[in-house]
């Protein structure tokens, strides 16, 4: 044959085998360099978590009561995937799926919409989870009408009907506790993305709900348990082929908390009942707040807000309605201590501290005059009245505004006067720093304020932060109101000009004021009982604490959580054992006399001082009571303060009395412990103990929790 | 076994001088036997694992099938091994007829398709048929036979012959390109060319098929004579991640089980890939891929030493071939085989487009089992008819 032939032959052949190679290198590429990522793919292709999310654990009270239990819902849910490959993009679907909820297209299609895009309603009701997964649209819905949706499967295609485990409020002796308690919610795309490519079996899943708020959300890993998680093999249509691992889920652990139900009942009942004097008088009663605290360990026996609601509105996804009302009724977050306001003559006990370690003597007599003046500057005492000469344990018992002007004013000159460095800390607000105001209690509670001490240093600091506002003010000299009212636009002027030039110098008047706990500063009623507590024991500043350990859920102790000190307050023995000697004055002889008319204060002698502040930008003063009892053997702290308060002491002081009562068992004039709200006249010690199956060991009026037991669907997806 | 059936084999066998009888046995190319019959055993074992999972009610489908396919292509291939060329030749322009015919019977009432392409039809007892694979034969045969045709082996076809024998081969390559079947048209091209140019032919023949092959590739989709699915394949190939279309997801999936399977492999009927069914037609397209994963690199390995030997086999015989005509055959077969294992394997690793080539030998699929015996027969044919 041909040579040409040959050649192209043996060209042929090189070509065979090049191709060859070229599949041999591939094939090296693929399976050798490569192979683990497909590995990863392959398994990610083939295999599906079955995950049986774990029952969450209960919050108890201290005696083991639950606050917050679980029940079994019906919660329809849409997948928006099914929906978009409808014609009209599943609009028709969801038309009749609100027809049969009995809500709103517009409700339901804002259900959908991920939180943040175009047209979305506001956090809580837009979906902040993952977005493949499907969406709660409806909680709590009837069997029947569940059931409807199941079976007409092909009229609401991509709509579900499952049975998921919600929390339920058992709310015993009617107590409410909202804000303590908190909510959950589903698991933000953040919190999942934080967690980065975690293959932990406890990571957080789309499908999760967490804390977000109050305990709920402050012990949420403990509550969470583990949930159960099955990998199955599955083939490419999902079916399962076999199963790989299993491992079955881990009920959340149980918050025991300080909390007494009996006496969180009774305070909202005290705080609710002051607010409604408020309004019977014809005043306003805006909002208010009431804490007791275990004076020797920082104990959260009770604490309540007001305005609350009920948190079965969060239960399965709050309802436009309601979330709208909540927002409206400014009930969100808690005035006890997420709300800090000027404690008004309650911070008359600091300035005293600040004095008497100022060399000021207790024993000598200091006037009273009905008004005090500083230049053109009037500061009147409360309804002017004048007292003459008064030792300063009387001064604090009528709450003499004009002798802590005095000491203010004093204070004031012998710390510099005019030239007060602009960075310091006077020693009235050192003693009010001492106490923990200014400064967050460290409570087991999620999103706490610190609240604000006036001193020169803050003002200077609130000076950086508005003297551009004010210098602009100054220049322009307020054109708008010179429209309407020169006189007044002068006015404005020459305080913006001041401001702008000088507001940052601590002058008198500042000092003055602050002196009797107005101006800038604020506090949170927990701040301020747990100053009360640290005079009642001797200068020891505890830190708050709502939960007092953890159960698991079969009920052995997981942990115990010890008092923790925040240390001594720097305050003298002298000035501590000055005010404990004086507060009782108060209840017997001072501001808070009426309302204590007929309390057994020879056996209970109750220390306490009442506080009226006035608040920029309200028309009423808020109302302060700061007590601890029994004087002579402190255990409870405990403060009420209600805002737009038309009187002073008829609003709080009456509440705390109140609550003293049912705290040490007080049936007219007679003290009988076994009246009190704890069963042995005081805190349970330790931990409560649970019945052998887990549920809490209920004592009397025995509102036992649904139990769950393997009541949860397994959900099936995929991760 | 009947009685006259009997006598009639004992007197064929007698017909044979035992020393030519012998001459036979041993003349066969055993290591191509032997290549082939390994691929196509190894192959049962791959359709095995791949077609259990596809249908439970029968796991041995695929299988028994395979096996009936397997038996009745290695006795053709026996059978065509002894056809006396003349013979061959002689009957060269029948064969080459009827598989016309059936090349049009696919788009009577009986052909339907599969997989974007009108290459099959039914006859009765639910046998199906792809005449396409008989037409790689017969365009084999038909060039051979024209390019060869009454010159001696010294001398190259003439323009005229390469003329003609182009036509005629065309014929069947326009109907299969009707048919949609682009990975038929692009073997039968490949077979065409290498065939004209061992040859002999003038290199302007090779080189003009060869540039009109080129600029019928960069001219196919501003012409549209490529389909949107052809398209499609073709830029799955160029970027298998990008999503879309059904080839770039069989792209993937055959990507995530072979390179999953590693060294050794996750062990036979263990491939989560493979018996998952993530893998579109594992069973015959993508049935490399279930050697992959379940074999491993070794096992896919042994596939393709397999093949080259084979090939390596083919180019043997058409080396040592007493004359053009056999030279010819020869090198259409290895030709075809050669590409159309290129593009299967290809596509399995991602580096050619999906077309839908079954992988000979290995693949599930009676007419391809059979075409590629009846194409190891002619190649044992040639070789038998060789000088030594």
């Amino acid at each position: 044959m041909s040579d040409r032939s040959n050649l192209r032959l043996v060209v042929l052949g090189v070509l065979v085998f090049s191709l060859l190679c070229t599949l041999g290198a591939r094939l090296v590429y693929l399976q050798l360099i490569a192979g683990e990522s497909f590995k990863a793919q392959a398994v990610d292709n083939s295999t599906r978590d079955l995950v049986t999310p774990a029952v969450r654990g209960l919050i108890l009270d201290q005696d083991g009561r639950p606050l917050v239990a679980n029940r079994v819902s019906l919660v329809v849910s849409v997948d928006r995937a099914a929906l978009r490959k409808q014609d009209d993009d599943g609009a028709a679907v969801l038309q009749s799926l609100a027809d049969a909820l009995g809500t709103t297209l517009d409700d339901i299609q804002g259900r959908l919409l991920n939180c943040g895009t175009e047209g979305a309603p506001p956090l809580p009701l837009c979906w902040n989870g993952s977005p493949y997964e499907a969406v709660p649209v409806a909680k709590d819905v009837p069997d029947r009408l569940a059931l409807q949706i199941l079976e007409r499967s092909t009229e609401f295609p991509g709509v579900t009907a499952q049975l998921q485990a919600v929390r339920e409020y058992p709310t015993p002796y009617g107590s409410n506790a909202a804000h303590l308690l908190g909510y959950i919610g589903p698991v933000t795309a953040e919190q999942l993305d934080a967690q980065g490519d975690s293959t932990d079996i406890s990571r957080l899943r789309a499908t999760d709900l967490v804390g977000r708020s109050g305990l709920e959300a402050q012990y949420d890993t403990e509550l969470r348990g583990i949930p159960g998680v099955t990998t199955v093999n599955v083939d490419q249509g999902g079916h399962v082929v076999g199963s790989a691992e299993k491992s079955p889920p881990q009920a959340g652990n149980y918050v025991v908390t300080n909390i007494d139900a009996p006496l969180q009942a009774v305070v909202e009942r005290e705080l609710r009942a002051a607010i409604e004097r408020v309004r019977a008088q014809g005043g306003v009663g805006e909002s208010g707040a009431a804490v007791v605290v275990d004076t020797t360990n920082g104990h959260v026996l009770a604490m309540a807000s007001y305005p609350t609601y009920d948190p079965t509105i969060w239960v399965g996804g709050i309802s436009t309605t309601d979330f709208q009302q909540l927002m409206d009724s400014k009930g969100l977050s808690s005035n006890a201590w997420q709300g800090a306001l000027p404690p008004g003559s309650t911070y008359k006990v600091f300035t005293t501290a600040a004095a008497i370690d100022q060399g000021f003597s207790t024993t000598r007599n200091y006037n009273c005059p009905s008004e005090f003046r500083i230049g053109p500057q009037v500061f009147r005492n409360s309804y002017s009245i004048g007292y003459g000469k008064i030792s300063l344990a009387r001064a604090l018992e009528v709450s003499c505004n004009t002798v802590f002007y005095g000491l203010g004013d004093a204070i004031w000159k012998s710390f510099g006067g005019y030239d007060t460095p602009v960075d310091s800390i006077d020693p009235i607000a050192r003693a009010a720093e001492a106490f923990g105001l200014g400064a967050e209690s460290g409570i087991d509670l999620p999103a706490e304020q610190a609240g604000r001490v006036h001193s020169p240093l803050s003002k200077r600091l609130n000076w950086e932060q508005n003297k551009d506002t004010w210098c602009a003010d100054a220049s322009s000299g307020y054109p708008e109101v010179r429209l309407t009212d020169p006189k007044k636009a002068d006015y404005f002027t020459a305080l913006a000009v001041e401001n702008c030039q000088d507001g940052f110098r601590w002058r008198e008047g500042d000092a003055v004021n602050a002196s009797i706990g107005q101006g800038d500063t604020a506090t949170t009623p927990l701040q301020l009982a747990m100053a009360y507590a640290a005079i009642a024991n001797g200068g020891t500043l505890w830190q708050p604490q709502v939960a007092r350990g953890i159960l698991s859920a079969t009920g052995e102790v997981v942990k115990e959580f010890a008092p923790v000190s925040r240390g001594q307050v720097d305050v003298s023995q002298g000035a501590i054992t000055f005010l404990q000697n004086s507060l009782p004055g108060v209840p017997l002889y001072g501001t808070a006399a009426s309302a204590f008319k007929g309390f057994p204060l020879a056996q209970i002698p109750v220390a306490a001082k009442t506080g009226s502040a006035q608040i920029s930008g309200k028309d009423q003063t808020a109302s302060w009571m700061a007590a601890y009892a029994p004087a002579n053997a402190p255990r409870y702290a405990v403060v009420m303060m209600v805002t737009q308060s038309s009187t002073a002491t008829g609003t709080s002081a009456p509440g705390v009395r109140n609550i003293m009562e049912a705290l040490f068992g007080v049936k007219g004039q007679t003290v009988d412990p076994t009246r009190s709200v704890f069963p042995d006249g005081q805190p349970a010690m330790g931990m409560p103990h649970l019945a052998s199956d887990g549920t809490p060991a209920t004592p009397e009026n025995g509102e036992v929790p649904t139990s769950l037991g393997g009541l949860i669907p397994a959900v099936v997806r995929r991760d | 076994m009947t009685e006259g059936y009997r006598t009639m084999f004992k007197r064929r066998q007698m017909s044979l001088a035992s020393g030519q009888r012998s001459a036979y046995w041993q003349r066969l190319d055993w290591i191509l036997i032997g290549a082939s019959l390994s691929a196509s055993l190894l192959g049962c074992v791959l359709v095995w694992s791949a077609g259990r999972s596809d249908l439970a009610e029968d796991p041995l489908y695929f299988l028994k099938r395979h096996v009936i396919y397997l038996v009745v292509g290695l006795a053709l291939a026996l059978l065509v091994s002894r056809i006396d060329h003349r013979l061959m030749r002689a009957y060269t322009p029948v064969v080459y007829g009827v598989s016309l015919l059936g090349l049009l019977l696919v788009f009577s009432p009986l052909g339907y398709t599969i997989g974007g392409a009108r290459g099959w039809f039914k006859l009765p007892l639910g046998i199906t048929l792809q005449p396409s694979e008989f037409a790689k034969v017969a365009i084999i045969l038909m060039l051979a036979m024209m390019l060869s045709e009454k010159r001696d082996a010294e001398s190259a076809p003439r323009d005229r012959d390469v003329l003609f024998a182009l036509l005629v081969a065309a014929v069947p390559l326009v109907i299969v390109l009707l048919q949609n079947d682009t990975g038929t048209v692009l073997i039968m091209g490949t077979i065409i060319v290498a065939m004209v140019a061992v040859s002999g032919a003038r290199t302007r023949w090779v080189a003009g098929m060869l540039a009109g092959a080129v600029t019928l590739g960069v001219l196919a989709v501003p012409l549209g004579l490529l389909k949107d699915y052809q398209i499609q394949r073709l830029t799955a190939f160029v970027d298998p991640s990008a999503e879309a279309s059904a080839g770039s997801y069989a792209v993937n999936q055959a990507a995530i089980a072979i390179g999953g399977g590693g060294v050794s492999g996750q062990g036979l009927f263990s491939g989560t890939q493979t018996q998952g069914g993530f893998v579109p037609v594992n069973e015959s397209d993508f049935i490399f891929s279930v050697a992959g994963e379940e074999l491993g690199f070794i096992g896919a390995m042994v596939i393709l030493v397999l093949m080259a030997v084979i090939l390596w086999r083919g180019i043997r015989v058409a080396m040592k071939a007493q004359d053009l005509f056999g030279r010819l055959v020869a090198t259409g077969v290895v030709a075809w085989l050669a590409f159309q294992m290129f593009e299967n394997i290809g596509m399995n690793l991602g580096i050619m487009p999906v077309t839908g080539v079954p992988l000979p030998f290995v693949s599930f699929g009676g007419t391809s089992m059979i075409a590629t015996w009846l194409a190891i027969g002619l190649l044992l044919n040639v070789r038998i008819h060789s000088d030594n």
